[in-house]
C-alpha cells in the first residue's frame, strides 16, 4: 500500500474524530477521500501537525488523531519528547512512514534508512508505540482510539503518490468550521 | 507584586489558559510561576516553532494560548508565523525576552537583537517594547488587542525592563 491507500483505509476509523492532517499530499488525499469539518488541513508549515494535534488534545476532551509523515516528524523531532512528557489520552499520533518525502518527489528520508521512528519515540519516553504494516493501520488505529490511551503509531508503507488536486478552501474557513465542530463536541 | 507576578496575573486576567515556553535567563521567574499555577496548562516546548504549533492547537481547542520565548528564536518561527498563525488568523501573544539590548553581557546576543524589530516589522506583527518596569501596565491592553485582532503580537522585554541593565 502507498500513503493514499492507507489514508483511504482509515477514513471509517477517523470519521468521528478530530483530525489534524499534515501538509501537502496527505491533506489533499484526505480532502479527496472524505472532507469533513472535523478535519484540519495544514496548507503550510511542515512538521507541526503533531504539535497542533497535541495542543488540541490537551486543551479539550474530544479524541484527536494527528496524521503525520516520517519526513515531517524528522523535521520536528523535538515533538516526540514533548508528546511523551505531556500525556493526553485522547491523542493518537499516526505517522505514515513511507520512507520518503512524498510531496516533494519521493526523495528518501532517514526513516527509510537506518532510523526507526518507533524506536526514537520509545527512547523519547512515549509509552504506547506500535509499528505496523500498512494494511493493519486501520485496525491498530481503531484499537488505540478505543483504548483511550495516548498512542504513537508508525505505519510502514511504500512510497508513491496518486494525482490529487490542491485544496481550495480558505484557511479561515478550515479553521472556523473546525473550531465550530470542536465546540459542538465539547458542549 | 514582582514584575514576574504582574505578567502572570495579566495573562490570567486575559483568560490565557495555555502557555508554552522555551527558557531564557530573564524569563526564569515567569516560567517558574507558571509551572506551579493551576490557572495555566504549561507545556514547555523544545523549539519555538513547535511551541507555535502547540498554541495553534490549544487555541482551536478553546484555550487562549501564549508563547514565552527569547528573541534569538525569531528566525526559526518565521514560517510558522506566516503559514500557520497569520494564515489561519490565530491570535498569539509572544512574550519575548529581548536579549542583546543595553545591559547585555554576552556580545553574541546583540547579533540577533539588531535584527529583531526588523524581522517583526517585515512580518507586519504589532510589536511593543517594554523598557521600564512600569511598562508592564500596558500588557492587559496588548493582550486584549491581540485576541480581538486574531493576530500574533510581540512584546519585547529588554534588560532594563527586567531590572538588569546598569
Amino acid at each position: 500500500m502507498i500513503r493514499s491507500e492507507v489514508i483511504k483505509s482509515i477514513v471509517p476509523v477517523i470519521a468521528d474524530h478530530l483530525v489534524v492532517c499534515n501538509i501537502g499530499l496527505p491533506s489533499q488525499e484526505l480532502f479527496m477521500h472524505d472532507d469533513r469539518p472535523s478535519n484540519f488541513y495544514m496548507l503550510g508549515t511542515m512538521g507541526l501537525a503533531s504539535s497542533i494535534g497535541l495542543g488540541l488534545a490537551l486543551a479539550q476532551k474530544a479524541k484527536v488523531v494527528a496524521i503525520d509523515g516520517d519526513g515531517s516528524i524528522l523535521t520536528n523531532l523535538g515533538t516526540l519528547p514533548t508528546i511523551a512528557n505531556n500525556v493526553a489520552d485522547n491523542f493518537v499520533l499516526l505517522i505514515i512512514d513511507n520512507g520518503s518525502y512524498g510531496s516533494t518527489g519521493d526523495q528518501p528520508t532517514y526513516a527509510g534508512k537506518k532510523t526507526s521512528l518507533a524506536e526514537v519515540a520509545r527512547a523519547c519516553g512515549c509509552e504506547n508505540v506500535v509499528e505496523c504494516a500498512a494494511q493493519d493501520t486501520a485496525d491498530v488505529l481503531k484499537a488505540a482510539l478505543d483504548a483511550g490511551r495516548m498512542t504513537v503509531i508508525v505505519s510502514k508503507c511504500r512510497s508513491g503518490n496518486v494525482p490529487v488536486s490542491v485544496i481550495e478552501l480558505d484557511p479561515g474557513v478550515i479553521r472556523h468550521r473546525f473550531m465550530q465542530e470542536i465546540a459542538r463536541r465539547n458542549r | 507584586m514582582t514584575i514576574h507576578e504582574d505578567i502572570v496575573e495579566s495573562l490570567a486576567r486575559n483568560r490565557v489558559g495555555f502557555v508554552t515556553t522555551v527558557p531564557c535567563k530573564q524569563l526564569a521567574g515567569v516560567i517558574g510561576l507558571l509551572e506551579h499555577d493551576d490557572r495555566f496548562l504549561h507545556v514547555p516546548s523544545n523549539k519555538e516553532d513547535e511551541g507555535m504549533g502547540l498554541c495553534a492547537g490549544a487555541f482551536m481547542g478553546g484555550k487562549r494560548a501564549a508563547i514565552i520565548m527569547q528573541n534569538t528564536a525569531i528566525g526559526v518561527t518565521i514560517n510558522a508565523l506566516a503559514t500557520l498563525i497569520q494564515y489561519y488568523n490565530i491570535p498569539l501573544p509572544m512574550l519575548i525576552s529581548y536579549r542583546g539590548e543595553v545591559g547585555e553581557k554576552v556580545a553574541c546576543q546583540v547579533e540577533m537583537a539588531v535584527h529583531t524589530k526588523a524581522l517583526l516589522a517585515q512580518l507586519a506583527i504589532p510589536t511593543y517594547h517594554f523598557h521600564r518596569a512600569g511598562d508592564v501596565g500596558d500588557l492587559d491592553g496588548i493582550l486584549a488587542h491581540c485576541f480581538m485582532a486574531k493576530k500574533p503580537v510581540a512584546i519585547l522585554m529588554d534588560a532594563s525592563f527586567w531590572g538588569g541593565a546598569k
